[in-house]
């Protein structure tokens, strides 16, 4: 009977698997290490922020990226323990909160608290209980920017993306969300309660000439935009702001009559986060003026929540002299959050209009 | 297998491994996202699912499922059929008339590309597609991208196939007065087919599920249900229907190789 040997065997090669396997589980955080889950390029991780801000602390930020708001949830859902601070758009925070996939902010450690602006920080989108599940960061708007070299006059409307002058020079994102909601603002529709879904879809079908490729990070647009693939693209304020700051591109940003969409951002913390404590000194430095000022001065960002921090910019910052412009905030929508079936529906028309522009 | 005892539990405790690897990192997946693919939402953050067959209906009921899986098909059929005619043809010619060195060189530039990262090549296409062949974010240009990433198999399995027939086969039919085209297509193709068979199959299967080369180099013609399936995963949280569509997708090409199956055996018995 070879059995014994075997089975020795046998043991070895079972224990090798385990190790291997083993081996596979998320490392355990360093000590002395904070892991923010963000956009890529979205201000956490801008270099001499991280320097500036393990001269304070001694902490050490580490990044991990998302693509979609979906595969945020996702990370979040399938690694507990792994992230410290989580960037989250406000209309999926209430969501995490129900899932328990957040915790409150102490707000005594947030030295900035009293700086931000309360209708971002008190948003019901962030408090429930009385408690802070997330901290308001920065806002800003949704729409189009156009390369400045092909276009000479500033557009005002968003029938500019539909213009036959433009047609195969248009950038869009491959976003649902995003699509149905400006195919709202340009046939004059409330873009969370869209009454007439048809006229939507066909205005978005309408854009098969128009449209180049689509885009689906910051990146990406840089690229595109660099290339003279676009003419005009669908972008965000912030972005636009660092693609014309930081990557010198002949780019401008547009708020149209028509309006734009409006959202807010806010830092989390992760509810089973290896580090609460420095995560919340990174969400307090994250909101501070120092930063904020710096950021958008040197690199471009969105408008910041905090009060103190948007009166530092010089007067013709971006920040400033257009969002900072209450006739524009006027025109502005503000994203609303969505059931699981609404963001099915949307997906499905969404995939149905893609499947046109592509025939 | 005929083997004796001992020879028998030592070949399962080499492939033990192998297969609880497979076990673990394949199957555990599978099994989950099976059970997923049959509830109408998934149960985290407190949702409640129930048992339902809708997702797998949808793929029929709305053409937006079934049209782009067919989409997904034709893709495949264009990479597959296009690498192996320009694939064949290099795997004959090494395994004919390359020899020594040089066969060890052509080897590895065929190899090469195989070193570095998917993602850095497909980037590395849209470059020569922009500038001078302005062909990026068109179909060609998926079909491009895609053949490139999928060359490697079909000269690599044709050549294994190819270099094993006989000599003394291709002498017998010359010295019988066979022509070189009829010499072909009697000995040479019927005998390295199962080879051309491998090569399908190698190729076709992660072609029409692949997004990342599609959405790159496509533009607005990347919608196939590769893409369709992501976004349900990363977009809309329908995590269920993603995974039927997946499941359809696989449905799809067991029913093919079924189907092939004859052809399949008949080719691979007479060799």
């Amino acid at each position: 009977m070879p059995f014994p040997t075997v089975s020795r065997r046998l043991f070895m090669s079972l224990l090798g698997s385990a190790a291997a396997l083993s081996a596979l589980r998320p490392a355990a955080a360093a000590e002395g290490e904070l892991k923010v889950l963000n956009w890529q390029g979205y201000g956490t991780d801008e270099k001499w922020a991280l320097e500036i801000f393990e001269k304070k602390t001694g902490l050490k930020v580490v990044h991990d990226y998302f693509n979609s708001e979906q595969e945020m949830l996702t990370k979040l859902r399938t690694s507990p323990g792994v992230y410290d601070v989580v960037l989250m758009n406000n209309i999926y925070v209430m969501d995490a909160v129900s899932e328990g996939l957040v915790q409150p902010i102490d707000i005594g450690k947030i030295t900035n608290f009293n700086d931000l602006t309360p209708a971002l920080r008190d948003s019901e989108r962030f408090v429930k209980d009385g408690k802070h599940w997330a901290m308001s960061w920065v806002w800003g708007l949704t729409s189009f920017a156009y390369n400045t070299q092909k276009i000479h006059e500033r557009p005002d409307t968003i029938q500019v993306l539909w213009d036959p002058a433009h047609a195969g020079r248009v950038g869009w994102r491959d976003d649902a969300l995003e699509s149905i909601q400006l195919a709202a603002l340009a046939t004059g529709q409330d873009m969370n309660h869209p009454a007439d879904l048809d006229r939507i879809k066909t205005k978005l079908e309408a854009l098969k000439p128009q449209i180049k490729t689509f885009w689906s990070s910051e990146d990406e647009w840089n690229k595109y935009m660099a290339a003279g693939d676009y003419d005009v693209a669908v972008y965000w304020s912030g972005s636009a702001a660092r693609s014309k700051k930081a990557m010198k591109l002949p780019v401008d940003f547009v708020v149209p009559k028509e309006g734009a969409i409006g959202w807010f951002d806010g830092l989390t913390i992760a509810a089973k986060a290896p580090n609460p404590d420095g995560a919340a000194k990174f969400i307090d430095f994250m909101v501070s003026p120092e930063f904020y000022v710096r950021w958008d001065t040197d690199v471009g960002a969105p408008a910041s929540a905090n009060a103190k921090a948007n009166a530092e910019l010089p007067p013709d910052a971006m920040n400033r002299a257009i969002l900072g412009d209450p006739e524009v905030v006027k025109r502005v929508q503000w994203m609303a959050p969505l059931s699981d079936e609404q963001r099915q529906k949307n997906q499905e028309l969404w995939d149905e209009v893609k499947t046109k522009l592509a025939q | 297998m005929a083997l004796p005892p001992r020879q028998r539990v030592e070949v399962f405790a080499l492939t033990a491994p192998a297969y609880l690897w497979l076990a673990a990192t394949v199957f555990l997946p599978l099994v989950a996202m099976v059970y997923f693919s049959f509830l109408t939402a998934v149960p985290v953050g407190g949702r409640t699912a129930s048992f339902t067959l809708a997702h797998y209906i949808s793929f029929f009921t709305k053409p937006i499922y079934w049209f782009n899986a067919w989409r997904s098909i034709e893709l495949g059929i264009y990479v597959t059929a296009i690498s192996l005619l320009v694939g064949y043809p290099a795997a004959l010619a090494l395994s004919r008339h390359v020899k020594g060195r040089w066969r060890e060189a052509i080897f590895l530039l065929i190899i090469l590309p195989f070193w570095s990262n998917a993602l850095v090549r497909t980037f590395s296409w849209t470059m020569v597609l922009r500038q001078p062949l302005n062909l990026l974010f068109t179909y060609p240009a998926i079909v491009i991208g895609l053949v490139h990433a999928y060359l490697p198999y079909a000269i690599l399995t044709s050549y294994i196939s190819l270099q094993a027939i006989d000599e003394s086969l291709i002498e017998a039919s010359r010295s019988l007065g066979a022509t070189t085209l009829q010499t072909f297509f009697r000995i040479i193709l019927p005998l390295s087919m199962p080879g051309v068979l491998a090569a399908i199959f190698l190729i076709f299967v992660p072609v029409i599920g692949s997004f990342m080369e599609p959405r790159i180099l496509g533009g607005k013609d990347a919608i196939m249900l590769g893409p369709i399936i992501e976004g349900q995963f990363t977009a809309a949280f329908n995590w269920p229907l993603g995974a039927a569509l997946s499941f359809m997708m696989l449905a799809i090409v067991l029913l093919m190789l079924a189907l092939a199956a004859p052809l399949l055996r008949r080719q691979l018995g007479s060799s």
